[in-house]
């Protein structure tokens, strides 16, 4: 494979960008007193800020090398992630759960746990939630050090080095105010860096016509109808007529409902950048103003895969192929600033390309230290020390997480699509989760025991679940059927992802349902005040002008998620 | 909070297309052959100048009203 060479303009623009990243760590840095500055940005952040930072820390590797991958390798199918996934959930958790989030004070979702149920379920969601996001972030390091390898010829062990430290740097002296203010920059950079190239690529291919025309011969080639590629719904009656191997119902169940509720709503990732808005009015409309850029992504991320699919088919040799005879789904979008991208522009591209990496790094690793210190340091460890001890076992943890995070990177090496990973462990970790809520949220009678033991039996089950089952073509280990006996075999990874969350999800409802039936209740009416619906005062928005109403830009969101859709059918 | 973020970013983006549109109007254009004869660095660089230049506008106006 050829290798790219970066002129010195780009150089240029890279460090540019990470002398402005430190830089707005180094302003922040006074404005950190207090743990509370540091964790929650002492609750003071603007809500488009908010808003911006919400989805740009979920814009790391997962998002724009993962979602290309999948563009690639499934076709316009993969906006449901987007349309179907994220938007009804954004809407439901800024409309539904933010008041009870924000106004419960509650410094962490493991927090809101302890709050509404007991000390043994915040334990462990928070213990379970610490690892996945060190996971998460090692992924992240590991598929941004290997690209840079591949592409640049850059050393694998000097990526992660660089990166670890200017996350670690920005993030230690400003706290989640520089995280959040480097996501927003991130964000911008994200759509400014990688926009030329999808205008290039589509002006090159013809236009979406032109684009539709070379997806029919790769539709076709893999054994599908022509159009499996460019439509979205039309061939989802079967799991065997779509190359993601899901229906209709599996789509909406698993991806639409289990597993993106139990990401929006419930990962402390991006809810904490809610929580850190400066009002009630700025934490409900955090979700609200990140759905809008979140809507139009695909454009961004899913676009670049099927522009390079499109063109592998038909040129030739665009993608690499790998040793399995597979082209390298995660090389869609470096092939494509390679292609289309002269020096200068290249280098904007790349730096693009970094910001998103750092962006979910720091995402991560902020959402770590705050659950490390407040949920686990500060509730089993060392209890009732002053606040400044916490705020340095804050700056500790910031190190270690990065530190662990390099761990993980080394260690993640196994898939051929990181975003198959990432999904599989959101689903036995966030697919149960979301039930806890649902029903701790609205339903006052939902026992603490019955929402620890609910959402063990939903992690096992879901566990179980992927242990007896497999996607075709595997052999059992990692991707599945890890217990020995196969009882079903799923057409595809995602398909086997997606029932995973929907088991996980049932289960954890149905146990947590019937255990609270069985069970006394441990917390009066008067101490879920504020936690519950039913015991909580409803937010009046009478005072607002109707436009201005979280309802109104909820149901908006929503008309216009579907009109998507249907443009896409 | 007192520091703008409006300001960095604007500072940012002014730069990047300060270069980007310099480096287009001095460079070989044979470079710009990959990118369909347009040259990208110069037509994209007066974009990122626009916004960053928008951000900066609103981030000191702000800065001004408040002192």
């Amino acid at each position: 494979m050829e290798r790219i060479h970066l002129g010195a303009i780009d150089y240029t623009l890279l460090i540019i960008y990470f002398v402005v990243v430190l830089g707005i760590g180094w302003a922040l840095r006074r404005f950190v007193k207090s743990s509370d500055d540091f964790f929650l940005s002492g609750r003071s952040i603007p809500a488009w800020i908010a808003g911006l930072a919400f989805i740009s820390a979920n814009l790391g590797a997962q998002e724009v090398i993962g979602m290309a991958a999948s563009g690639a390798k499934y076709g316009i199918m993969t906006s449901h992630f987007y349309w179907v996934g994220a938007m009804p959930a954004m809407v439901f958790v800024g409309l539904f759960m933010m008041p009870f989030y924000y106004g419960s004070r509650a410094r962490s979702v493991p927090e809101y746990l302890k709050l509404r149920f007991d000390e043994k379920t915040r334990g462990l969601n928070a213990i379970t939630f610490a690892i996945m996001t060190v996971f998460s972030s090692g992924i992240s390091m590991y598929a941004l050090a290997k690209l840079l390898e591949l592409v640049l010829g850059w050393s694998f062990h000097a990526s992660i080095i660089l990166t670890g430290v200017i996350v670690l740097v920005y993030i230690f002296l400003g706290g989640l105010t520089s995280a959040i203010y480097n996501e927003v920059l991130q964000f911008f950079l994200i759509v400014l860096g990688f926009l030329p190239l999808v205008l290039l690529g589509l002006k090159d291919i013809g236009g979406w016509e032109g684009l539709t025309a070379k997806l029919r011969i790769v539709a076709t080639n893999a054994g599908f109808e022509p159009g499996a590629w460019t439509h979205s719904w039309q061939y989802t009656g079967a799991p065997t007529h779509n190359p993601m191997g899901i229906e209709w119902f599996g789509l909406i169940m698993g991806l639409g409902f289990a597993m993106s509720f139990g990401y929006w709503c419930t990962d402390f990732l991006v809810v904490q950048r809610a929580m850190a808005a400066g009002s009630m009015t700025a934490a409900r409309r955090t979700p609200l103003i990140a759905a809008w850029p979140k809507m139009f992504m695909p454009l961004l991320v899913i676009l670049p895969g099927m522009l390079a699919i499109g063109m592998h088919a038909t040129q030739g040799g665009f993608l690499p192929v790998g040793s399995d005879g597979h082209p390298n789904y995660n090389l869609a979008i470096p092939m494509l600033l390679a292609h289309y991208l002269p020096t200068g522009l290249l280098g904007l591209g790349l730096t693009a390309l970094m910001a998103s990496f750092m962006s979910g790094m720091a995402g991560n690793v902020t959402a770590f230290n705050t659950v490390w210190t407040y949920d686990i340091y500060q509730t089993y460890i060392r209890p009732g020390q002053t606040d400044r001890h916490y705020l340095r076992v804050g700056h500790i943890a910031t190190v270690v997480g990065i530190l662990a995070s390099v761990v993980a990177a080394y260690a993640a090496t196994r898939f051929n699509n990181i975003n198959d990973i990432l999904q599989l462990v959101f689903s036995f970790v966030n697919g149960p989760l979301f039930a806890t809520f649902l029903l701790g949220m609205f339903w006052k009678r939902t026992t603490s025991h019955a929402a620890f033991y609910g959402l063990l039996i939903g992690t096992v089950a879901a566990a179980i679940h992927y242990g007896v089952t497999l996607p075709r073509d595997a052999v059992p280990g990692i991707k599945g059927g890890f217990l020995g006996a196969v009882a079903h075999v799923y057409p595809s990874e995602m398909a086997l992802n997606f029932w995973t969350a929907i088991v996980a999800w049932t289960s954890c409802f149905l146990s947590t349902l019937v255990i609270s039936l069985f069970t006394k209740r441990t917390k009066t009416d008067d101490e879920l005040r504020g936690l519950v619906y039913s015991l909580t005062p409803r937010q009046s928005d009478a005072a607002m002008a109707w436009y201005k109403r979280p309802v109104t830009l909820g149901v908006l969101i929503l008309i216009v998620s579907a009109i998507l859709n249907v443009i896409f059918w | 909070m007192s520091l703008d973020l409006r300001l960095p970013i604007g500072l940012l983006f002014s730069l990047f297309g300060v270069i980007l549109v310099v480096y287009g109007l001095v460079s070989d254009t044979a470079i710009y052959a990959q990118s369909l004869g347009i040259n990208v660095n110069l037509w994209w660089g007066l974009v990122l100048l626009a916004f960053g230049l928008t951000m900066l506008f609103f981030g000191l106006k702000a800065s001004r009203t408040r002192t």
